[in-house]
């Protein structure tokens, strides 16, 4: 463990130094901007927690700790309450295109649900807002089934368009919810403003409700309205937690550790600014920067 | 009042009256709205898609007056100079829609895997820099400056710099940043600082809660604004005449399909 966190040290080291050889060439040949050196090394230090966080987990035996997220562990509840109630499951990926985090996160989310209604013989339903998430959506959603050896059980109308409107799609989606009153409604991707129609419907069918968005500004309506709400970061992570593959699962870690980092970064600043304020000395860590 | 806008006032007061009888419960008039506002968008965004995006930047661009694709025939002059780079974006589009046909689904995955590439390049740079970066610049306050204030006073507003605000931001901040760290337990003093973070984010949520839940009373009261002027005697009364059409049609079905009643 303390040979990782060498590694870590002696890689920052490396890539400041680095960037500070960079610095040297003269900006008549435009080929290093100095005013961005502090992203730049922030990113190269990035791709090094992360690259060497996979690395240690695929060379690892031993199982990568997370602390349990209450919201993932509902996701299989709310397929076996379907399974058992005979109602399907809704899953909304969204309004947004692929080229949203979000969406694609739902995507990721949406295999791993579809494995499992495969596996338990429920009914899936996938509307979508999007042509391009539509064929994504299909393809996970096919691959899963037949991962499962259940090739017969997948319909390419189980992942069906809608419209690209956005409260056109909330009024079919709450019309859909309305017939077919699934028993578990599932919201994973990127939302605006109708996300509080889906989960108000949703609610009052009396379906389980597990949203996961990181869109900062739907959150508080999903919980207040869902049964379980994965709030920025623990969507992003759901994948990897749903997976159990330990490359992804380092990709945790790894974020875990930059977020670390970037805490002992601010209560540095702030003592960096406090100095510096007080007129203990001239130096200030974020002018410094250039942040 | 000409006959469009009275057509147009009975029309807008029936799709919004029939949005609204959903509150009383899925039924036909909600039925009417719901597929005709599914069916329009659809083929608006459709139609909008090709007239103001593939028309004029791809085949404008792919095939301008005078281009060295002239010789096809086809010409769109958009003003712009040949660029043979968008036969990519074309033949990406093509290979979406060859994918209808079963031995040729895996072509969609070309389109897909170039968004999703491209947005995850194109993004990470700006997901570092304001959400990372900026972030952390802007946590960095002034704690201890004798030049602050503790709290609010009359020279400072209530939002403004003071050092309490800023005790608040830093620790709102860091403990809301660590209640994500997910490779240890949340128990004993690390469990209590990442239980002050989600105290944190519920305020914010409940704020930002309030905040919204205000402007869907403006967008409400704008719909009602409209339903009244749509009242009077200049649109014959549209409002009422449908409200009443509606009431009692939901009354009569509701009468006579009792097996939906206890829904």
């Amino acid at each position: 463990m303390n040979n990782k966190y060498t590694v870590y040290a002696l890689g920052i080291v490396g890539i400041i130094t680095f960037t500070l050889a960079l610095s040297v060439i003269p900006d008549s040949l435009n080929f290093f901007r100095e005013d961005k050196s502090a992203m730049f090394i922030f990113t190269l230090m990035v791709i090094m927690i992360m690259l060497y966080e996979v690395k240690l987990a695929k060379g690892s035996s031993e199982p990568i700790f997370l602390r349990t997220i209450p919201g993932l562990k509902a996701v299989e509840e709310a397929v076996g309450r379907s399974t058992e109630m005979g109602r399907p499951i809704l899953y909304v990926p969204g309004i947004m295109d692929m080229n949203e985090v979000e969406t694609v996160a739902g995507v990721v989310v949406l295999g791993h649900v579809a494995n499992m209604t495969a596996q338990y013989e429920t009914e899936l339903d996938v509307p979508v807002a999007r042509a391009i998430v539509m064929q994504s959506a299909r393809q996970v959603t096919k691959e899963a089934y037949m991962t499962q050896g259940r090739p017969e059980m997948f319909n390419e109308d189980m992942v069906h368009y809608i419209t690209d409107d956005q409260f056109a799609y909330a009024a079919a989606v709450n019309g859909i919810m309305q017939r077919d009153e699934p028993a578990a409604c599932l919201y994973m991707g990127k939302f605006f403003a109708e996300s509080l129609l889906f989960a108000e419907t949703g609610n009052s069918i009396g379906a389980i409700q597990i949203a996961g968005t990181g869109s900062q500004t739907q959150i508080p309506f999903f919980v207040t309205a869902c049964d379980y709400t994965l709030m920025g970061e623990e969507f992003f992570a759901a994948s990897a937690y749903l997976s159990k593959q330990p490359e992804l699962i380092a990709g945790i870690t790894a974020q875990d550790i930059i977020k670390v980092i970037l805490v002992s970064f601010i209560l540095i600043a702030i003592a960096s600014r406090a100095f510096f304020d007080l007129g203990f000395t001239e130096f200030n860590l974020i002018t410094w920067l250039g942040l | 009042m000409s006959f469009s806008a009275i057509l147009g006032a009975w029309i807008a007061a029936f799709l919004t009256l029939g949005i609204f009888s959903y509150l009383y419960r899925d039924n036909p008039f909600y039925k009417i709205a719901e597929h005709v506002f599914v069916g329009i968008s659809a083929a608006y965004v459709a139609a909008i898609s090709f007239w103001t995006q593939i028309y004029p930047n791809l085949f404008g661009r792919l095939f301008p007056k005078d281009g060295p694709l002239a010789f096809t025939g086809l010409e769109f002059d958009f003003n712009h100079e040949f660029n043979i780079l968008y036969l990519f974006p074309l033949l990406l589009g093509v290979m979406m829609l060859i994918s209808v046909f079963q031995q040729f689904n895996w072509m969609a995955r070309w389109g897909i895997a170039y968004t999703v590439a491209i947005a995850a390049g194109l993004k990470a740079f700006g997901y570092l820099n304001s959400n990372v970066l900026n972030q952390v610049s802007a946590s960095a306050v002034d704690l201890f400056s004798g030049s602050l204030p503790f709290f609010y006073n009359e020279t400072t507003p209530y939002s403004g710099d003071t050092v309490f605000n800023n005790i608040v931001l830093v620790v709102g901040t860091l403990s809301a940043l660590m209640y994500f760290y997910f490779s240890k337990e949340q128990t004993g003093n690390f469990g209590r600082f990442t239980r002050l973070g989600i105290y944190f984010l519920m305020v914010s949520f409940g704020a930002s809660f309030g905040f919204a839940v205000m402007g869907r009373i403006s967008l409400l009261v704008g719909r009602f604004n409209d339903l009244i002027e749509y009242s009077s005697s200049d649109y014959n009364y549209a409002t009422f005449s449908v409200l009443l059409f509606i009431i009692v049609t939901l009354g009569i079905w509701s009468f006579q399909n009792p097996e939906q009643k206890g829904n």
